[in-house]
């Protein structure tokens, strides 16, 4: 039996108020909360295993290393990946991409086609746009259904032999659509493409294995999955990681370094140029090691229970819509109400303590579809209850009133 | 008319009567709804204050020495805000604006109410309101 209670108590921050209330924290889509394994792990980094990694000869050195390694280790067996160095450690999902982007420039030429879609968050179109604007590769964009999914009739029109690269969210942060990411990877396959999911808002709250999924690239960020801002992951396969140019150039990357000529080093190390966050990889292990315990299928059914109530409850107000009603859905919430303005029931919310996001949530190719200036957004985790809901609710109610 | 000192001293004492939040954002929620309308053809990408959350138009015209501002938001507590704004400055000088100490914003504890995006807001505001000012005064 999930205790949630118990689950609660394991994040501090959960108990403190915000302007004078009870803190109900609803943004979980932006960042996550930190249980207090991972505040404890980064701290006793720095009291304890402070050194730098890969590099010293030294006791200190070596113990840093062995447990930023643990946590390499720790995510390529949580992913399913094949080999651990298939896992790079990058700043967040943007870096991630923006690695892989950056290294196809070289690679993809006039003709090319890179396609994307209409629901990705901004930074996994932007660094499309900037790939294909130096290697003269076109962007190629997938539609949205009325109802937040993609429409996969034209996805299969757009593919074709021209297609080298397709990148597309497993969840869609504005929107909560849980993308049909297997079908995408096999159809692009088949043509030859390759694919990267940024999988952001899925890393947590669905159970993923890179041997089953297959796709190229898999994009996630620590900070949306309990453990520290600033730590990514970018897991690519073996040999097409290979292939791509190193991003950066510094210590750490290369294998020689001389003024005739530069080596580099072998993966993961050839995309980790110098000195990475490790007091947060490290914590980011104690992330994992949470949700595996309580185990993503676990996490999965509770967040579904809780957007299943937040849905009826909220659609029993008068006047809301609700975007993103894909059959397959995160626990992401994305709403307004007739005659509002999703600021000023944020703001007024805000005030009775609850914490929810609003505006155009770094998807504006999605609000342009649907016409509005932005939405209001609940996205919830596994800490989350259904009380929390029923404030969130009265306090929406309570705008409303306030402002009609 | 008023002096920019004489409408923020009353400003502060409307403030001064209310107890809480609520009561602070339901009479901003009310100014924004009395604001002025804007004339449609002044709602233009060029006439969009940046740095703000929600759109906030802002037009400036000078007649006879002085300037007044229209503005309009698709959000109503920004139109209660730029209207507060608008209360203080409109109809005065150029130079008046320009070197204009808003006080008020402060002793209302108006930027604490706001969320940081809003507060930024605010200051885009002021910001815009006085390069007119500056602009006219040449």
């Amino acid at each position: 039996m999930l205790d949630i209670g118990k689950i609660r108590k394991q994040f501090p921050i959960l108990s403190r108020k915000v302007n004078g209330q009870d803190l109900v924290y609803f943004d979980n889509g932006a960042t996550t909360q930190k249980p207090q394994a991972v505040i404890d792990s980064e701290s006793n980094y720095y009291q304890n295993e402070n050194s730098n990694v890969h590099r010293g000869v030294h006791f200190l050195s070596g113990l840093a290393t062995d447990k930023f390694e643990e946590t390499r280790n720790t995510i390529q067996a949580f992913i399913g990946a094949k080999h651990s160095h298939e896992i790079i450690f990058t700043k967040g999902t943007t870096d991630s991409i923006n690695l892989v982007a950056n290294g196809f420039r070289t690679l993809f030429k006039k003709g090319d086609e890179i396609i994307i879609t209409e629901l990705e968050h901004h930074s996994n179109i932007v660094p499309w746009q900037m790939c294909c604007e130096q290697s003269e590769a076109t962007l190629k964009v997938i539609p949205l259904l009325d109802n937040g999914e993609l429409d996969m009739n034209e996805f299969n029109n757009l593919l074709s032999e021209s297609t080298k690269l397709v990148a597309v969210s497993h969840i869609s942060n504005a929107l909560g659509t849980i993308n049909d990411i297997e079908e995408i990877i096999e159809k692009s396959h088949k043509i030859g493409a390759k694919v990267l999911i940024d999988g952001a808002q899925a890393a947590s709250h669905v159970s993923i294995n890179m041997q089953e999924l297959n796709a190229d690239f898999y994009c996630f960020s620590s900070h949306k999955m309990f453990g520290p801002t600033g730590v990514g992951v970018l897991y690519g396969k073996e040999e097409i990681l290979n292939e791509l140019s190193p991003y950066q150039g510094g210590g750490e990357m290369i294998k020689e370094v001389s003024f005739s000529g530069t080596t580099y080093a072998e993966l993961p190390h050839k995309f980790e140029a110098g000195t990475p966050n490790i007091a947060g990889v490290i914590a980011f292990k104690s992330a994992i090691d949470f949700i595996t315990n309580l185990g993503v299928e676990t996490i999965a059914k509770y967040e579904d229970e809780l957007l299943q109530y937040v849905t009826s409850e909220i659609l029993k107000i008068e006047g809301v819509k609700i975007y993103g009603t894909a059959k397959n859905k995160s626990a992401i919430l994305s709403f307004n109400i007739e005659g509002l303005h999703p600021y000023d029931i944020g703001m007024i919310v805000d005030k009775m303590g609850i914490a929810i996001r609003t505006g155009h949530h770094c998807a504006q190719p999605i609000m342009e579809k649907f016409n509005i200036p932005g939405t209001a957004r609940i996205s919830l985790a596994i800490y989350n209850t259904k009380e929390e809901i029923d404030l969130c609710i009265n306090a929406i109610k309570k705008a409303k009133l306030m402002l009609s | 008319m008023s002096t920019i000192q004489e409408i923020q001293k009353e400003i502060i004492e409307d403030f001064a009567m209310f107890d809480d939040w609520i009561q602070k954002y339901e009479y901003l929620i009310d100014l924004g709804k009395e604001l002025s309308p804007i004339d449609e053809k002044y709602k233009t990408e060029d006439n969009l204050i940046r740095g703000c959350q929600s759109r906030v138009w802002l037009h400036a015209e000078h007649t006879d020495g002085k300037i007044i501002y229209t503005a309009d938001s698709d959000a109503i507590m920004s139109k209660g805000i730029v209207s507060i704004l608008i209360n203080v400055l409109s109809g005065q000088a150029p130079s008046e604006i320009a070197t204009a100490k808003l006080d008020f914003i402060n002793k209302i504890r108006l930027k604490e109410q706001l969320s940081p995006t809003r507060a930024n807001g605010l200051v885009s505001m002021i910001k815009q309101m006085k390069l007119y000012a500056l602009a006219f005064n040449n």
